[in-house]
């Protein structure tokens, strides 16, 4: 028979890393959507202007995350910054996330085709009043599924923080292993919950879209 | 009024517009018309400050287009333009698109911008279609929306880009019908066309562009019915 020493309170355990794993995400995602909205918008643009940006939002999506948590987290020590590790793992997630957001948003504003602006303004819209009535809910539309799958990512690529001493749901997983050595079943139960809480997100987001569609 | 004034405008190394004048009086319909480069779209561009120019002036009721100091989104609001893609905007339904800059730019309630848009989309005989997406309409009822969307501004003017080139054949007429509507209407209107049967009708005065200059220009009956210029007299013969 199916035998385990897993139990209720572990599950329980679990839950509370998985809570620990989306506090991360939505913190993450927040600033990096914020973040990455401004810098995409700056890079479509003002291309030439703010190229600069664009070489260092490039050294945020080229290095490892993991490396950019270690290196964070001692400049921290180092500094005498006096931030929580969880704040730690949220800045440098979020720095990630709107590195690449910058690229979806930028994405988003230049599929939007120049004869609708020119359109636009022929009306008497100002610049600002085209960006915000026309270029921007048209880019939301484009720019939307990739920044779901961005959100799906940063809550799997979230399980780095554990390196900087952070309790989340892998971690957590990893310290119930240690103790009852039934790794297949606890990595089951931890990827279970992951897929549950992506579940959840990919189908909301879905449901957006469809609305979306129907109108096109 | 509009006045051209000794107009140049090159994209780059390309001089495109070479010292056009040509004046449009209130309630005058002037029609463009001459073969494909010859600059007459791009000169309607540059009426409503669309597009820069290199020298000469363009003032539109005495103020001038391209003058550092002209608020040129106040300047916009009398000058409709249609174009020859329509431009609808495809996340808003038809009724939003008319709405839209009555609303945001002439500051009306939402009342009143429904109401305007409602007249002017009844005008062009789309009432049945106010809460339809523009996916969903034909070219021609696009067109006719972009209409309604350039007129619930009321302007003082409409230009009109070549507004049924990119329209099926069965469709053209519907849109005619609308400028041609507006044009009995008394609307100060210049348009560049290739229907040279429609600019004979409705048009005031003619003016046929060839390599960015005014070739010939007069009344329909001297530039279409009997062009005096060899140029003009080829490019008829081509497009008929």
């Amino acid at each position: 028979m199916f035998d385990t020493s897993f139990t209720w309170n572990d599950f329980l355990y679990l839950l509370d890393g998985a809570w620990v794993t989306l506090q991360l995400t939505f913190w993450a995602i927040l600033l990096g959507s914020c973040v990455g909205l401004l810098c995409g918008l700056l890079r479509a643009l003002l291309p030439r202007a703010t190229l600069p940006l664009s070489w260092v939002l490039d050294v945020f999506r080229s290095v490892p995350l993991l490396i950019q948590f270690v290196l964070f987290n001692s400049f921290k020590s180092i500094a005498g910054i006096d931030i929580s590790a969880f704040a730690v793992g949220c800045i440098v997630l979020g720095i990630y996330a709107a590195a690449y957001f910058t690229e979806i948003v930028r994405s988003g504003v230049l599929s939007v085709p120049f004869n609708l602006r020119r359109a636009s303004r022929s009306l008497g819209l100002s610049y600002l009043q085209d960006l915000r009535y026309i270029v921007l809910p048209m880019a939301t539309r484009v720019a939307f599924p990739g920044w779901l799958n961005l959100v799906l990512s940063v809550m799997k690529d979230s399980a780095l923080v554990m390196w900087i001493g952070i309790v989340e749901l892998l971690r957590a997983s990893q310290t119930i292993v240690t103790r009852i050595q039934e790794p297949l079943l606890v990595l089951c139960i931890a990827g279970l919950i992951y897929y549950v809480m992506s579940l959840v997100v990919a189908r909301l987001g879905a449901r957006l879209e469809r609305r979306w569609q129907e109108n096109d | 009024m509009i006045e051209i004034d000794n107009v140049y405008k090159s994209f780059g190394a390309l001089e495109v517009i070479k010292g056009v004048s040509l004046t449009v009086n209130k309630g005058e319909v002037v029609s463009i018309i001459g073969g494909s480069g010859s600059g007459k779209s791009t000169l309607l561009m540059c009426i409503n400050g669309l597009e820069s120019i290199n020298s000469g002036s363009i003032r539109v009721d005495g103020t001038e287009v391209h003058a550092p100091g002209t608020n040129i989104n106040k300047l916009r609001q009398k000058i409709g333009i249609v174009f020859q893609q329509w431009n609808a905007f495809p996340h808003l339904t038809v009724l939003e698109n008319v709405m839209l800059a009555p609303r945001k730019v002439l500051g009306l309630s939402k009342q009143d911008a429904e109401a305007m848009a409602v007249k002017q989309l009844t005008h062009v005989g789309l009432a049945d279609k106010l809460k339809v997406f523009p996916g969903k309409l034909s070219g021609g009822q696009q067109q006719r929306m972009a209409i309604a969307r350039a007129l619930a501004m009321s302007p003082d003017y409409m230009l009109f880009d070549e507004a049924t080139s990119a329209l099926d054949p069965q469709l053209v007429g519907e849109v005619l019908d609308t400028m041609r509507l507006l044009a009995e209407d008394g609307m100060t209107m210049v348009l560049v066309t290739h229907e040279i049967r429609f600019a004979r009708d409705v048009s005031d005065r003619v003016a046929f562009f060839r390599n960015g200059l005014v070739h010939e220009i007069g009344t329909p009956e001297q530039v279409i019915g009997n062009p005096q210029q060899p140029e003009t007299i080829d490019f008829l013969k081509s497009i008929n």
